[in-house]
């Protein structure tokens, strides 16, 4: 049964959280979502983060951008460290601070990918959140295992990526964590009200976020949440919570379970540059992964 | 009947040197322990478990994935304010590297017990010092027992130099695997009391726990990112006259001290000193023993700290002498041994006259070295001297399978 969800107003204390001032490229989806975390947690989180656009966007020393604790940490320990950070303060009794790692894709499908199952199994009382801008886009936009099928980056120059993008919301449900959503920049009211379920349940809690990257993925940097928007109104990206067995079906991604209703995947690979010489076939190939990807939400709700 | 009196009020227990980590770790009441098992640190983790399962401890264990994430825990847990342990061995050391890094440069008082064994290939798990030795360059206050008292008292020791504001750096104490890891032997333990009393509430230069904004290793510009750095390297020299300290005042209240950085045996008189690092020390000093009963006038300097070097105490037992030899059990390959290195370079800077000095590589991949051996060396040496011939300055001493 689809469950209604009224929207919860976005507080306004976000920009005194996330300041102005930060060092993201135009159009960078990094501080938009961190402005949701701020609407959820305030100054009472701690975001841990590895190597990443992240590392930088914060600002230098001695400036930060962010009104909240931030704790660098080497690639691949993001989660890791969270789970230190957050038994230390369950030890000193210290109950009312958010940890939070905050991993792009690379220090969490590739390098860290150890480490937070790691922490998913041992259910650190934590939220793990990969936004997931589907490269290496601090090194120079390389492929991740997280880039999609025939996308450019700088290591698949020519014929683009040979291999679907890894799944790792579904690896994180295999873990069988009591948390697991998927989400996007472009739908802050839907991250919202996850963050405010996640920081209701014990345990490990994972979002991935779905964050376009205009200077990775070759689109004007105004475009973020229209590129972000047609990822879910192709069905390319699929919103959606899990817990207590079952996947839910968020609300912006519900009218696209009806594939007559979602627009044509090429309206979302040609917003992009990084797609303009796939080929006809591994546009086919998309289709094809894209449906299975429905398929195993349906069975599973 | 006596004996055991005696025993029982001194509360004298017969541990590994493993345990005797163990039983360190629990008495400073560290309140969180991430660490992964390897061969031959493996009963650290395997006593702190039960210790804390049993409710004798009360803390809690992060049974990791990796030692990357072993460190990584540690030093999160660290920074968020609680007093936080960790041990491991040879690839397990090599595997949580940047962590060892990355530890220092945070500022993060940690303690972590290194039970060294040689690296692979090929497999084995005898002990070395190379796994230790690769360690230096980190920023990390170091140091390696000869017996288990001393171990217990190192890692206890730890956690007071680590907390110590003229310090706030991550500690490692090292013992070889099997030979003091796993050997029992008696090892007085204090009263929790008096430990409680002296040690302290944990201490750290800054907090990350979320009572207030805070950002920790922001992007910085070269000349901040060395100013960083260079206060490790003062908060390092500055370890040194809190490691005496500790180490005086620890054997006011406890009844053991060492004699800071370096011990020193028969040193005040010796016209030769040999210099070791561990448990071979011992049988070094067996054999001094004995050349001393012969008539030469040797004594024994056994590095105790490696880092911060102990420059001022090698200037002044080994300035004067006619002659020093230092034993390694490691070696910085297509170079010398790092503790021969390290004293002929301090003699230099502190612009003693450098003696004949030989370095010998030994006991490398866990190749026993008996008391034995170091005797006809120091001896050879000695004589080779006497006889008004230069000894060889390296020679890498080896005993094959028999």
């Amino acid at each position: 049964m689809a469950q209604s969800r009224p929207r919860p107003p976005l507080p306004y204390n976000m920009r005194e959280v996330v300041q102005p001032g930060d060092a993201a490229c135009p159009g960078c989806p990094i501080p938009m979502a961190w402005k949701v975390l701020s609407a959820v947690f305030g100054e009472k989180m701690i975001l841990v983060i590895p190597a990443s656009c992240s590392s930088v966007v914060v600002g230098a020393y001695p400036g930060n951008s962010l009104k909240a604790s931030v704790v660098h940490v080497a690639f691949a320990s993001a989660a890791a460290v969270a789970s230190g950070i957050r038994e230390a303060l369950r030890m000193r009794g210290i109950n009312d601070v958010q940890v939070i790692a905050w991993a792009g894709d690379g220090g969490t499908a590739d390098i860290g990918m150890a480490s937070l199952s790691g922490a998913a199994e041992r259910n650190h009382d934590i939220i793990y959140i990969m936004y997931d801008n589907e490269a290496y886009m601090n090194t120079g936009i390389q492929r991740s295992s997280s880039t999609p099928l025939g996308a450019w980056t700088t290591t698949t120059p020519i014929i683009g990526k040979t291999e679907h993008k890894k799944d790792v919301a579904r690896i994180m449900i295999a873990h069988g964590v009591p948390y697991v959503a998927t989400a996007s920049v472009a739908y802050p009211h839907d991250l919202y009200a996850k963050l405010q379920r996640a920081r209701r349940i014990r345990g490990f809690k994972f979002i991935h976020l779905h964050a376009p990257c205009p200077v990775g993925w070759r689109f004007d940097p105004r475009y973020t949440v229209r590129v972000a928007k047609l990822a879910i109104e192709t069905g390319m990206w699929i919103l959606y919570e899990y817990y207590d067995g079952k996947i839910r079906l968020s609300g912006p991604s519900r009218p696209y379970m009806d594939p007559s209703r979602r627009k044509p995947i090429e309206e979302y690979l040609k917003m992009q540059g990084r797609f303009k010489k796939i080929t006809p076939e591994k546009i086919e190939e998309i289709k094809k992964y894209v449906e299975q990807n429905w398929d195993w939400i349906k069975r599973h709700m | 009947m006596v004996e055991e009196t005696l025993l029982k009020k001194k509360n004298i227990k017969p541990l590994t040197g493993n345990y005797a980590v163990a039983y360190a770790a629990k008495m400073a009441r560290v309140q969180v322990v991430a660490a992964y098992p390897i061969t031959p640190q493996t009963s650290i983790i395997e006593k702190l478990a039960e210790f804390i399962e049993s409710g004798q401890l009360e803390a809690t264990m992060i049974r990791v994935e990796s030692e990357h994430s072993a460190l990584a825990a540690t030093f999160g847990a660290a920074l968020a304010g609680a007093r936080a342990f960790t041990a491991t061995s040879s690839q397990g050391l090599l595997y949580m590297h940047e962590w060892v890094h990355w530890t220092s440069r945070a500022r993060i008082p940690v303690v972590m017990a290194i039970v060294t064994r040689a690296l692979a290939p090929p497999w084995n798990i005898w002990p070395d010092h190379m796994d230790f030795y690769d360690q230096r360059d980190a920023g990390w206050v170091m140091g390696f027992g000869m017996d288990n008292q001393e171990v217990f008292d190192l890692v206890l020791q730890a956690f007071k130099i680590s907390e110590d504001p003229r310090v706030y750096l991550p500690v490692m104490v090292g013992l070889e695997g099997f030979i003091l890891g796993h050997t029992t032997m008696p090892v007085e333990l204090p009263e929790q009391e008096l430990v409680d009393e002296w040690l302290g509430p944990r201490r750290q230069g800054f907090v990350v726990d979320g009572s207030q904004p805070l950002a920790h290793g922001n992007l910085a510009w070269p000349e901040d990112t060395e100013e960083m750095f260079m206060d490790i390297q003062k908060a390092l020299m500055a370890a040194k006259r809190v490691i005496r300290e500790v180490d005086r005042e620890y054997g006011e209240l406890f009844g053991r001290s060492y004699g800071g950085l370096v011990q020193c045996i028969h040193c005040s008189d010796a016209k030769y000193i040999a210099a070791s690092m561990g448990a071979w020390s011992g049988d070094l000093m067996e054999a001094v023993e004995k050349l001393r009963e012969e008539g030469y006038p040797v004594g024994v300097l056994r590095f105790r700290y490696i880092r911060p070097f102990p420059g001022e105490e090698v200037a002044e037992m080994i300035g004067g002498v006619r002659g020093a030899i230092v034993f390694d059990r490691g070696i910085s390959f297509g170079s010398m041994g790092p503790l021969y290195m390290e004293t002929v370079a301090h003699l230099s800077r502190h612009q003693k006259k450098i003696p004949a000095i030989q370095n010998i590589v030994a006991g490398v991949g866990g190749v026993n070295i008996e008391w034995t051996d170091f005797y006809r060396l120091v001896k050879e040496f000695i004589e080779t001297l006497e006889a008004g011939r230069e000894p060889e300055t390296f020679k890498w001493y080896h005993k094959p399978r028999r």
